[in-house]
């Protein structure tokens, strides 16, 4: 029982780890459309380049959160393993 | 690590905190970590620097040496900074939001020479994110009064006040997390690649830690500062 229990733990551990990086595709959509309008933007106004570029980075940072809570997720399951007894 | 969970290579592959070594205290053991370790180094290098930086300063000439240059640049760099976003506030917050600028850059780019940077422990930046969330208030009861804190909180109606308390706590916590997660992200993916393809990992490394220690390092010490002073400056406008 115990031998068989803990590895079918550890298997639905590591899918569940692989479900949670999915989380990863909010942040890259999100960024990915912080960084088509900052384009625009500096398109239209060359002279604020080093704003917009900061402006940009900031929010992408920020959007990036989410992302990251999914990678925690992640590494929580494969390498603390709260849910082996 | 489980047994094949980790493939193969699971020996080499090392991004884990380890202890150095432990003691009692008070009935409980308490472990000595490289955490410990690293940020002391760290810090004795800013201490190295702030002195090396005071002994220049007080024998300043008008024509500034190189060392001299530098400290002016770092000193002035964190003011205009600060200055840019905290206005009036900007002189009783240069010390604190300066202090922590430099030191999780220096941590985070610690992982360059070698170390495991400090940062990629949860301890280190909850003490951060708890510093922060400790000022914001402290600042928000010496400005805005009890009267104004209730006010706040109670926002559109007094019925939100349960979701504006909840909002509050996870000020710390997300701020914590975010810089955690992105410097222990690095650090895993740099494990990896060391432990797992040691064979024809011979230069490119390199850069993979420009981006994952220097790029990513700087902008999320750039985030937390700016979120820091934003956070401040909230806390510390009244409303008239």
């Amino acid at each position: 029982m115990g031998e068989f229990n803990t590895n079918f733990i550890l298997g639905c551990s590591a899918i569940g780890a692989g479900l949670a990086v999915i989380a990863g595709i909010g942040p890259g959509v999100g960024q990915g459309i912080a960084a088509g309008h900052a384009a625009a933007a500096v398109g239209r106004n060359p002279g604020a380049k080093s704003d917009v570029t900061s402006t940009m980075l900031l929010g992408q940072a920020v959007a990036e959160t989410t992302g990251l809570y999914g990678l925690l997720i992640a590494m929580l399951l494969l390498f603390v393993k709260p849910l082996v007894p | 690590m489980g047994q094949g969970i980790m493939l193969s290579g699971s020996q080499d592959i090392d991004f884990m905190i380890h202890g150095v070594f432990s003691y009692e205290l008070f009935g409980q053991t308490v472990w000595i970590t490289t955490t410990h370790v690293c940020v002391l180094i760290v810090m004795l290098v800013i201490i190295a620097f702030c002195i090396a930086a005071g002994r220049t300063v007080k024998h300043a000439s008008d024509v500034p040496g190189t060392f001299q240059n530098i400290a002016e640049l770092v000193v002035e760099m964190l003011d205009n900074m600060i200055g840019g976003v905290m206005g009036k506030f900007s002189p009783k917050f240069r010390n604190y939001i300066g202090t922590i600028f430099i030191f999780i850059l220096l941590s985070n780019i610690s992982g360059l020479f070698g170390l495991r940077p400090p940062t990629a422990d949860y301890g280190v930046t909850l003490a951060l994110g708890i510093m922060t969330f400790s000022l914001i208030h402290f600042n928000k009861f010496k400005h805005q009064k009890v009267k104004g804190v209730i006010a706040g909180l109670c926002d559109p109606w007094p019925i939100w006040a349960p979701i504006n308390v909840i909002g509050d706590v996870a000020v710390p916590i997300s701020l914590s997390l975010r810089l955690f997660a992105n410097v222990l992200s690095g650090t895993v993916m740099l494990a990896l690649v060391y432990g797992l393809l040691s064979k024809i990992a011979i230069v490119w490394p390199a850069a993979l830690h420009v981006y994952f220690d220097l790029f990513s390092g700087a902008i999320q010490t750039y985030v937390f500062c700016m979120l820091t002073m934003t956070y401040i400056t909230d806390a510390c406008t009244t409303e008239e």
